[in-house]
């Protein structure tokens, strides 16, 4: 699955580190790093690391597949 | 049929049948794709890119993808609807034809629009010294492919790195040779890192976290000669005070240049400093006049800011490409009384040695600065910038929270220095100068004439550039 955070508007409160911690690290006091591609057997927890994110910084891929780019 | 009828049709007849190009397959090429189809867009849509891959976010790739932590190719942008699009990708534009209408392409493909949307960004600037910059273990920093090849070697242990340039992103790659255990030395021709963006009163602040992790730091020096051992691997560089460091990676990090190129001879206006246009992202022609088919977004968009003086800036952050993509998309498929205006509020972000920097506004736009919050010596603080008695931007260290107050107060062109938010005031509310460093020499500039009297003749040419 496909996720990028809006980094402008994250504040660092770490929610999503706590929900998904093996995609969202913060690497210092509110720096955030995040895996923007994570495996889809993690999309549960991505999924409510990004409900409870109280900024609303996290977007998700809105398709259920992302074949559509395709080098022509 | 009245008239006002009579227009609806036709703005309905282009979103149902109109052919859009954009070229430019990164972030704000994606999302203005996404916003036009959003409005209703239904016609033919392409998207031209150079690389092959279809659009990733960039941000990552100085910082969890060279630390190796998540791969250069997971780096792809998550889609926020379905663009149903003709991908070109993997072939630059090469010409723009705006008598016929037509984006040509490297593989000599024409590409007819109606609408084009110019989104080409920019490219890392390579080493000056064509023959040094040929030596094996010189890189710069880009594109998905630069971060993966730098990775590679910052994976195999290298003895020493060595980064020419000290702005944000060579900053965040010493951060992590540091983090990664790996010796690294930065060479910064101007007075301190970060300095022609945040100023010498935050470059002196960034230098010092800089050595305290490390980092081999040198200031007002610049790289004489880089030099390779037989197997023209690079081994060493000479530096302008003529001392000399032994390094086998070599990270150019020397700024960007706008993919502009390709629009030579189209008669826009279109150079060095990027593609003019107006805040509601129409370009403009090589003599200032809005044209009423072609757009720009992103880092290679100039436009002027209502806030700094009507000034024309480009900004290459992050939010600039989204924001610029959804009023250039939606401006694209609308009549002149629909229109929306480019007018954001400047605002990035990096992330360094442990510490989230963050500013809006236009720092150098100001020639004073204030330290409002918290503390320096814990880095951890938030500063203003001012001119004139007025707020123009904000930079915050470890204090993101609170930088929507100074977004709000540089909106409504509050005083300088700015009322203090709250509690946690640093002892010492004296503003003092941010010591921007002048204007650098512009180089490239292709000469520019006017030419004609009457005013059906009047306009301007570019001479040939001298190379």
């Amino acid at each position: 699955m496909r996720i990028v955070v809006d980094l402008n508007r994250c504040l660092g409160y770490a929610q999503c580190a706590f929900l998904a911690p093996d995609v969202f690290r913060l690497n210092g006091e509110e720096a955030l790093m995040y895996d923007p591609n994570p495996d889809d057997a993690k999309r549960v927890r991505v999924l409510r690391a990004a409900a409870a994110c109280p900024v609303q910084a996290i977007a998700v891929d809105r398709l259920d597949e992302t074949k559509g780019a395709t080098s022509s | 049929m009245n008239r006002a009828t009579a227009i609806a049709d036709l703005v309905a007849a282009f979103k149902r049948d109109g052919q859009i190009v954009i070229v430019g397959a990164s972030l704000a090429g994606l999302r203005a794709a996404e916003a036009l189809r959003n409005s209703g867009f239904t016609g033919r849509l392409t998207i031209v890119g150079d690389e092959p891959y279809e659009p990733y976010d960039r941000p990552p790739l100085s910082k969890q993808v060279l630390k190796g932590w998540v791969p250069a190719d997971h780096t792809a942008l998550p889609r926020l609807r379905a663009v149903d699009a003709e991908w070109r990708l993997g072939a630059a534009a090469t010409r723009l034809d705006r008598a016929s209408r037509q984006v040509e392409l490297a593989n000599g493909d024409q590409i007819p629009y109606d609408r084009l949307l110019i989104a080409t960004g920019t490219r890392a600037r390579p080493w000056p010294n064509p023959e040094e910059g040929a030596l094996d273990g010189i890189f710069a920093l880009r594109t998905r492919d630069d971060a993966a090849k730098v990775q590679a070697r910052l994976a195999a242990g290298p003895k020493r790195v060595l980064i020419v340039g000290a702005g944000f992103i060579g900053s965040e790659m010493a951060s992590v040779c540091c983090e990664l255990g790996i010796p690294v030395t930065l060479v910064e021709r101007g007075s301190a890192p970060l300095v022609s963006a945040l100023g010498g009163v935050i470059g002196a602040i960034a230098a010092e976290i800089q050595r305290e992790h490390g980092v081999d730091l040198r200031t007002g020096i610049s790289v004489a000669a880089l030099e390779g051992d037989r197997s023209k691997h690079v081994r060493r560089a000479r530096l302008s005070d003529g001392s000399v460091v032994e390094a086998d990676l070599v990270i150019a990090s020397l700024g960007s240049i706008r993919n502009t190129e390709w629009l030579e001879g189209a008669g826009l206006a279109a150079g060095f400093w990027g593609v003019g246009c107006d805040a509601g992202c129409r370009a403009f022609d090589i003599n200032g006049v809005v044209t009423d088919t072609i757009f720009v977004a992103g880092d290679v968009a100039r436009f002027p800011h209502v806030l700094y003086d009507y000034q024309f800036i480009t900004l290459e952050h992050w939010d600039n490409a989204v924001l610029g993509a959804e009023v250039a998309a939606h401006n694209m498929v609308s009549l002149e009384s629909d229109r929306w205006a480019h007018l954001p509020l400047p605002a990035f972000w990096s992330a360094q040695f442990g510490i989230s920097i963050k500013s809006v506004g236009v720092c150098p736009f100001g020639d004073e600065i204030v330290f409002t919050q918290g503390s320096v010596k814990e880095r951890r603080f938030a500063a203003a910038y001012g001119r004139r008695g007025r707020i123009v931007a904000a930079v915050t260290f470890n204090h993101a929270k609170w930088l929507m107050y100074y977004a709000a107060q540089i909106e409504r062109s509050g005083p300088f220095p700015p009322p203090p938010p709250g509690f946690d005031k640093p002892e010492d509310l004296k503003p003092v100068s941010a010591q921007f460093p002048g204007l650098r020499p512009h180089t490239g500039i292709p000469d520019v004439v006017l030419t004609g009297h009457d005013p059906t003749e009047r306009g301007a040419e570019f001479l040939a550039p001298s190379r």
